[in-house]
């Protein structure tokens, strides 16, 4: 497998740390509730096929990546750049 | 038919043509008192102790594929109770009794090896780690050496004592520890059942799960609907999209994880060796392959196969431990799915549906739980209680923090085991 940084270009998956599923983006609020956040914490789609996962450029720029790709295939099917 | 010396004696002289099937392959029935969806070796155990231990008769187990071709046919075969927290003790301990029995249990041999396990370890901290978890192990009941490194060169005297960078402190020997032929737990288990009448349905997917007024009706199949008064989910890596058909979403990620054979050699691996730092362990099985294997690919993957990355680590943290192995040739490399829970531990429990049970979560350790997982889950299905040596593998756990069951300390998260 193989990950384009927005930044640095495709790289091998060996520069990058696996975050899991895209799920950051939805951050519940603090006091948003056990069941929201036992939701955002554990509970996963947990797709056969297309999903959408945090990368860390750690041997990199240090930039995150959401990367969609195929769980089954393991392509990769577009990488872009996390803005905070 | 019944197993014996004398049987393989007499069908030896006659030709070997009085074998017949180990199990029936029957036509789905209308309706089952209970169907059990997947049929690994967690989903046959289960059958087998339902009709053995609790007198259950109208069982079937549905299989998307065939027997023995899930994870079941697919780990690297290791047994063992070397487990430290409670919750995982009991149960573990449980298993290693029942794989004891096993043989004899099945009437079926799964040439279960109890050759020893060894865990290294290579610093004083390590060392207190293993110490205590041996303390706690023998607490269980069961058995555990602290072996200096001399104790441990006469065990393993080809491995690279003085390395640099991971000198050998000593191991951890757990002496019942051991491996077993997967494909034959597989095997025995299903012919188990299928004597004691439960359907095996192969090639049978489950595509949906009827629910009514909050309560399981049956499932939808390849090969047509089929009603249950109890539906018991057990389908391993693909936990989270079985559980999606009765809209649950489970606290589950699904990993790859890789293993490794050689050509076979002469023995000269006498024990399980598991080096924790380099994230590698190996044993020989009985055809005289090295089967060994390291961690998991680390990203959500139904692949069943890995890539280049884990492939090199785990072959060089096999030649920083036992460099002769460097001689040997790898013949094959595979992957399995392995449901990743975010503590490391498993689920045994009930579902908000009245009917519906789940069991999943095995992470990379679910093939030693085989025989206790198939007994507790039985139990529990059968009486609605859990049985008494799984009562900490539940569902809520996780929502609630209370009673996690994180074996290695690295905290409740997703992507951390
Ligand atoms: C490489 C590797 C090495 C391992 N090494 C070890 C080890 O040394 N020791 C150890 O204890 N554990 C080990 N494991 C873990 C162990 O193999 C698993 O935890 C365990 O086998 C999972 O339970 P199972 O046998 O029931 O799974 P499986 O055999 O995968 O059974 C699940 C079944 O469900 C079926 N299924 C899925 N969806 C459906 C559907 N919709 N309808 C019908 N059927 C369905 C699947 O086809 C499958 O046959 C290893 C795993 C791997 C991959
Ligand atoms: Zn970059």
């Amino acid at each position: 497998m193989r990950i384009t940084c927005p930044y640095c270009g495709t790289r091998d998956i060996r520069e990058f740390a696996y975050r899991g599923a895209a799920i950051d983006a939805n951050r519940p609020a603090p006091d948003a509730g056990a069941a929201a956040w036992d939701d955002f914490v554990h509970l996963r789609d947990n797709p056969a096929g297309e999903t959408q996962d945090l990368w860390y450029h750690e041997g990199g720029c240090s930039a995150w990546v959401m990367v969609t790709r195929n769980t089954v295939t393991h392509e990769v099917l577009e990488c872009r750049a996390v803005k905070p | 038919m019944r197993f014996s010396a004398l049987k393989v004696f007499t069908q030896g002289l006659s030709g070997n043509k009085g074998w017949t099937p180990h199990w029936r392959d029957p036509e789905p029935k209308a309706e089952y008192d209970i169907i059990l969806i997947g049929g690994g070796g967690h989903g046959l155990a289960t059958a087998y102790y339902l009709a053995k231990n609790h007198g259950m008769k109208n069982i079937a187990v549905l299989e998307k594929g065939y027997i023995g071709g899930g994870n079941v046919g697919r780990n690297t075969t290791i047994v063992r109770a070397n487990y430290f927290l409670p919750g995982n003790s009991e149960f573990y301990s449980h298993s290693l009794k029942l794989w004891e029995g096993l043989s004899s249990d099945l009437n079926y041999n799964v040439m279960f090896s109890q050759r020893g396990l060894i865990n290294l370890f290579h610093s004083d901290g390590q060392r207190d780690a293993f110490a205590r978890r041996g303390n706690a192990m023998v607490n269980q009941g069961d058995d555990a050496v602290l072996l200096d490194p001399d104790g441990v060169r006469k065990h393993l005297p080809y491995l690279d004592f003085d390395n640099g960078r991971f000198p050998i402190f000593g191991g951890l020997y757990h002496p019942r520890g051991g491996t077993a032929r997967h494909d034959a737990v597989a095997w025995g288990y299903a012919r188990g059942a299928d004597q004691r009448g439960v359907d095996l349905i192969q090639n049978c997917e489950v595509t949906g799960i009827d629910i009514e007024n909050g309560a399981v009706r049956g499932v939808q199949t390849s090969r047509g609907p089929i009603r249950a008064k109890k539906v018991a989910m057990v389908a391993a890596g693909r936990s989270g999209q079985v559980a999606a058909m009765a809209g649950m979403r489970l606290p589950v990620e699904s990993h790859v994880l890789q293993a490794f054979v050689t050509e076979g050699l002469k023995p000269c691996i006498d024990h399980v060796v598991s080096f924790g730092m380099g994230h590698f362990y190996i044993s020989q099985s009985d055809k005289g392959g090295l089967v060994f294997g390291g961690d998991l690919d680390f990203y959500a993957s139904y692949g069943q196969r890995g890539n280049l990355p884990m492939k090199e680590h785990v072959m060089e943290a096999a030649m920083t431990l036992m460099p002769m192995i460097g001689k040997a040739r790898v013949v094959r490399s595979w992957g399995g799915i392995m449901d990743m829970t975010p503590d490391g531990s498993p689920v045994i429990d009930t579902t908000d549906t009245d009917g519906l049970f789940v069991n999943c979560g095995w992470c990379y350790g679910g093939f030693k739980a085989v025989p206790a997982s198939g007994y507790a889950y039985a139990h529990l299905i059968a009486t609605g209680q859990p049985h008494e040596t799984a009562t900490g593998f539940r569902l809520d756990r996780f929502r609630t923090g209370v009673g996690l069951i994180d074996e290695e300390g690295t905290g409740s998260q997703h992507n951390l085991h």
